[in-house]
């Protein structure tokens, strides 16, 4: 990896500053920006960690009843302490391997947006509100396609407020050596309708299953998902085809919906 | 360059570092300490687990300056300082936890990670924190079952498959 300077600030003010360099990038936990610098695939010549400020982590409940995390908190921390969502609390209990929910922090799971990732299935699914130290930004204008988000430069996920759904649960079909989903799906049932992400398919990223929402909505039982959607735009890499991605979709959603009662 | 000062095994250390300069690498190279090893650098295999601040993390995918003034422990912190090993390195030297030994270092510490919040695990328990340590000798049979009799569990009825 290219050299660069470090920085750790306590403050989003202060962090806020120090991204404003060109070439500056945020580190999280680093388990997914490390490996890529140690690629080349990313040489930035400062490196600012988020880990150093203290409002940015932890969980705790809204106003509105809204589950809100700081961007900063890692998995193992939430996999821990959202049991008042325990689909959320499960999803981040099986993302990597115990060292690597040690470092990894949603905020950065959120900015990086990888197609395969846990994270954006929640956030989408549960129509999470991704707060930054600018904006309030909604789920559904947020991912934007592969390694694409709503993020400006500079912008740092400082919070991740979820409404908590009646029922939900999260099923991935891994991908044994990166523990990436080759396929995940994250079913929502709340009192005004269903929601299902899906990550790991598509070549957009992680999107929403309308037509199962439909369906879920209506009747929120495993045999009222429908057929599998086509297998055009999805993945299809050595993993898998995109028949079989597609195929993935419609039964992890079944078993999603079976598991979440 | 940059000092980076750490508590290693309760012992403080400095030594100056760059930004880029790996946990791991910093252990090793700055500080001398070869016991934590590097196989894969890209966080998959494990061999690079120490515990900073107490939890386990994989020193390959953590920068020295972000340890900065953190409590670092490593395999060479384990044994007694006669050389007595403690029980889980007993226990993976009793039920041949090991064979060329280079994933062990980060077995340990996983292992200690796991019975210092969970003190009898089952065996599915076992095999789910061990999910990123990577092991190409022993097919993990033995590392499960020394696991196991570390936590003072039987270990009779696990068959070495």
């Amino acid at each position: 990896m290219y050299n660069f300077e470090f920085e750790k600030p306590s403050s989003i003010a202060d962090a806020v500053a120090a991204l404003g360099d060109e070439d500056a990038t945020a580190l999280g936990g680093g388990q997914t920006l490390l490996p890529t610098m140690k690629q080349r695939l990313a040489s930035p010549t400062k490196v600012v960690s988020l880990l150093g400020i203290s409002e940015m982590q932890g969980i705790c409940t809204g106003d509105d009843g809204a589950l809100c995390i700081g961007g900063a908190t890692n998995h193992a921390a939430v996999a821990a302490g959202a049991s008042a969502y325990p689909g959320l609390a499960a999803l981040a209990g099986g993302i990597g391997d115990p060292a690597v929910r040690a470092r990894g922090t949603i905020g950065g799971s959120l900015a990086n947006n990888d197609p395969a990732a846990c994270y954006p299935a929640a956030a989408l699914g549960s129509g999470a509100t991704i707060v930054t130290n600018a904006r309030e930004i909604a789920a559904d204008d947020y991912f934007q396609g592969m390694f694409t988000t709503a993020l400006n430069e500079g912008e740092i996920i400082t919070e991740v407020r979820f409404p908590v759904p009646e029922a939900s649960n999260y099923q991935k079909f891994e991908q044994p050596a990166s523990r990436f989903a080759l396929v995940g799906v994250f079913v929502a049932k709340f009192s005004d309708g269903v929601r299902v992400a899906v990550t790991g398919a598509s070549e957009e990223g992680v999107h929403r299953w309308t037509a199962a929402e439909e369906a879920l909505s209506a009747n929120f039982s495993a045999d009222a998902v429908p057929a599998a959607p086509g297998a055009d735009g999805m993945i299809a890499d050595l993993h898998g085809t995109a028949a079989y991605r597609a195929h993935l979709v419609a039964v992890l959603t079944k078993r999603a919906v079976a598991a979440a009662g | 360059m940059s000092q980076v000062t750490l508590t290693v095994n309760g012992k403080e250390m400095s030594a100056d570092a760059e930004g880029r300069t790996l946990l791991s690498q910093f252990l090793r190279e700055n500080l001398g300490m070869t016991g934590t090893h590097v196989g894969c650098d890209t966080s998959q295999c494990g061999a690079c687990v120490v515990h900073v601040d107490g939890v386990a993390v994989k020193s390959c995918t953590m920068l020295a300056m972000e340890a900065d003034g953190a409590a670092v422990s490593t395999i060479e912190g384990q044994a007694a300082d006669d050389g007595t090993l403690n029980t889980l390195q007993q226990a993976f030297q009793d039920h041949h936890g090991l064979q060329c030994g280079f994933c062990t270092p980060g077995m340990i510490m996983s292992a200690a990670d796991l019975l210092k919040t969970n003190p009898k695990p089952t065996e599915t328990e076992v095999r789910h924190h061990l999910e990123g340590n990577i092991c190409r000798c022993t097919g993990y049979h033995n590392i499960v079952k020394a696991i196991m009799a570390a936590s003072g569990q039987d270990v009779s009825g696990i068959a070495a498959e």
